[in-house]
Order: C-alpha cells, then structure tokens, then sequence
C-alpha cells in the first residue's frame, strides 16, 4: 500500500481529497501546516506528497525547498497543489524541484487520482 | 447617438467624474486650459510685439514664461494618465485577487459534490452529514466574500453612506460578544467588556458600526494566542466616544503597520498564523469609522498583541 503525505492547510479538502484517495486504497497522512509536514516528510517516509503553497507557519516553498535539501526526503516525488495560477508561482516550484503542480479548481477529484497515479507510475 | 456621445466628450466634469480624478488631474480639462494659454500667450506675443518690437529681450522673457506654462501642464498630464493607469492597474489586481478567493472555496464545493455524486463515500447518515456541513460552510464563506466585495465596491462608488440615528455602543458591543460566544470557547478565550456606568449615545449607523464592531472582534479572535484574552473598552475621552480592543495575538509587524488598512493587504505573519482571510476587513471598518465622522488607529507590536480603537463624536 503506497503512502500520501497531504500537507493541506483547509480541512475541507483534508477531508475529501484524503478521503477520497484512502477509499482509492491509499494510506493517508495528513499534515495541517508546514511546519508539521515536512517533520512527518522525514519520519514517515512517504512516497509521494501532496502540497500546498498557502500554508501555515511554514508555506508551501519553504517546505519544498527544505524537502529537497534533506537527504532522507530529497527523492520524494511532489506534487504542488494551488489556486494561484500565476505562471511565477508555477514557474518557482518546479524549479526548486516539484515533480508537477495541480491547480485545485481546475481539476476534479478523478484527474488528481489519475495525475497522483501516473507520478507513482502505476 | 454620435451627435450624443460627441456633445457629451465636452461635458468635461462628467468625464473627469467617470475616471474619479480631480478636475486639476484630468486630461480633458488640463487640455482645454493647455488651448486657451496657447491662444492668450498668441495674443499677447501680437500686442507685447506690437509695442516693444525695439527691446527683443522682454518677448524673449513672455516666451520662456509661457514655455515654462506649457511644461509644467504637460507633466501634470503626463502624470494624470499615469494615474489612470494606475487605477486600470488595480481594477485588474482585484480581478485577480477575487477570483482567486472564490476559487478556493469553489474547488471545495466541487471536490465534495464530486465525491457525494460518485457514491464512493461512506453511507451513513453521519458521514452524509459531515460532507453536507462542508458544502454549507463554504457556500456560507463565498456569501461573506462576496458580501464583502458588494460593500467595497459601495464605498468606492461613494454610495455606503451611513443612515444615522441616536445609538448606544454598549449595546451593540455586548451583542457582537454574545454573538462570538461560539468562536471563544472554542477556541478558549476570554473577553471583558469595560465601561463606564453612563455613557452618551452617538449619531451613527446602527447596522455599520455593528459590522466594524464585528470585524475588530473578529480579528482580535483570529489572531490571538491560545488561552489569551480580549479586553474592551468604551469610555468618554475629550467629547468623544472612545472604543479600544486589545488583544495578546501574534501582532503585526512594523513593516507591514503602514499597509494594514489596504484593500486585500494581509501581513505575512497573519498569513502564517491563519491562511483564510480576504483582507477586505480593516479597509472595510476604516472606511465606515471615518464616514461616521471618527478616527480610527492601532498600536501593535509583533508577538506581543494588538489594540485597535476608535473614536466617535458624541453628538
């Protein structure tokens, strides 16, 4: 069973989308700020995570700037989740080393499963 | 209608009025006054000529008056059209900003309707339940935002003027607590409400004063530390009403103090602490404090609190 860490501030989406993917048969981790995420990052050896870039205490950047920079979490496929569309914001994560990014209201429930698949290459 | 539209191009207050620039800053206006000194400086140049043709210098001097007329007006021109496009600029920032905003709350909405259609969802009713809360909370957050927005816009548009009568703010204060009640003890703290025994009523909107009541407290919740406390208080000071609300909270940076009643400005550490917010809040409250015919401030310092106070004229 693949392990998902979700580092999601709203737990409005915590719930669906963690939900959602547990029922897919995923095994779910769920993080409410940055802070708390990326420790879990380094405990729980994930295999993939899910991020957002508008978090608490630390935000989504920092995050994955840090998650690159550890050793123990570098290799770790993640997927950058946002309503910002801006291009740069975009532009900014895959640069310091997000495998993709999703834009939340563009994509239904169905296409991050699939996106999330594809990642995990299954 | 082109007779119309052409008659109307030289109505110029109603044009300037259109862009919101002070007749002083407006195009149209500054050209028609940039027509007449060419045609006067013309004129005099004729007469003045006419006169001194033997003493070049003095038409010398009439000229290089009038050229340094036209500069000047030229970059107060230059300066209104950088203005108006500064105010395309930000119409467009709002666009985006909004749309952001809603969009979050509308992915929820998606997701979850997603997820209720799909069947893939536990049935039973608790779970229902569950998933239907969600839907209310963010349909009720959209409302606010947008009800937010409705009033911004009024207030640029000049039209969220107050509707005065005679009110007591003890009064709505100790509703707007009562009416948090929930988000206290949930989140464990406590509020006291100091005044003095009699206090005069004010001439102000009953239902606007309310609201900023409302987003004051609402801030000083959101902001605060766990276990902290929330004071206010309302006393008479030099013929004024004065309401102060203080808080033990995160504070705001001093960077971002200059910027805290823009529209959409949220400072980095609130954004650290609560990510939810439309920064809409405080432009809101000041605009409503000032129409009232008060002042409005803040005192804070990052990690240690906040208090903001007003205060009204006591009629």
């Amino acid at each position: 069973m693949k392990t998902i860490l979700f580092i999601e501030d709203e737990a409005a989406l915590q719930k669906t989308l963690g939900e959602f993917l547990a029922r897919e048969g995923y095994e779910m981790i769920s993080a409410l700020d940055g802070e708390i995420g990326f420790k879990l990052a380094k405990t729980k050896n994930p295999d993939l995570i899910l991020l957002d870039l508008i978090l608490p205490k630390k935000n989504g950047f920092e995050v994955l700037k840090e998650l690159k920079e550890n050793t123990k979490t570098s290799d770790i496929p993640v997927i950058v989740m946002t309503n910002l569309e801006a291009m740069e914001s975009v532009d900014k994560a895959l640069e310091l080393g997000a495998t993709t990014y999703l834009v939340k209201a563009n994509y239904s429930l169905e296409e991050v499963l699939e996106k999330i698949k594809k990642v995990l290459g299954e | 209608m082109e007779v119309k539209e052409t008659i109307s191009q030289f109505n110029i207050p109603g044009q300037c009025k259109k862009y919101g620039l002070p007749l002083w800053q407006c195009p149209q206006f500054l050209f028609l006054i940039m027509g007449a000194t060419i045609i006067v400086s013309i004129l005099v140049a004729y007469i003045v000529g006419e006169r001194y043709i033997e003493d070049p210098q003095i038409i010398v001097l009439i000229v290089l008056f009038v050229a340094a007329i036209l500069f000047i007006m030229a970059s107060i021109i230059i300066r209104s059209f950088e203005k108006l496009a500064e105010v395309s600029k930000m119409k467009t920032e709002f666009v985006n900003i909004v749309s952001h905003q809603l969009r979050s709350p509308v992915s929820n909405l998606k997701w979850v309707i997603e997820f209720l259609i799909s069947g893939k969802i536990e049935k039973t009713a608790e779970k229902q339940q569950e998933y239907l809360q969600i839907l209310k909370e963010n349909t009720e957050k959209m409302e606010e935002l947008i009800s937010d927005l409705l009033i911004v816009s009024r207030i640029e548009q000049g039209e969220f003027l107050p509707k005065k009568e005679k009110i007591s703010l003890d009064d709505l204060i100790e509703k707007a607590i009562k009416e948090a009640e929930l988000f206290t003890q949930a989140s464990n703290l406590k509020i006291e409400f100091k005044k003095n025994k009699e206090l005069l009523q004010v001439n102000a909107d009953p239902f606007q004063l309310k609201l900023a009541i409302d987003n004051l407290l609402d801030n000083a919740i959101r902001y605060s530390k766990e276990k902290g406390g929330i004071e206010i208080k309302l006393e008479e000071k030099n013929k004024t009403l004065f309401f102060e609300i203080r808080d033990n909270g995160v504070g705001i940076p001093k960077e971002d103090q200059k910027h805290i009643f823009q529209k959409f400005f949220r400072s980095g550490n609130a954004l650290k602490h609560k990510t939810e917010g439309s920064g809409l809040g405080l432009y809101i409250v000041k605009s409503i404090i000032e129409k009232s015919g008060g002042k409005i401030g803040f005192k804070s310092q990052e990690g240690q609190g906040s208090t903001f106070w007003f205060s009204l004229p006591i009629q």
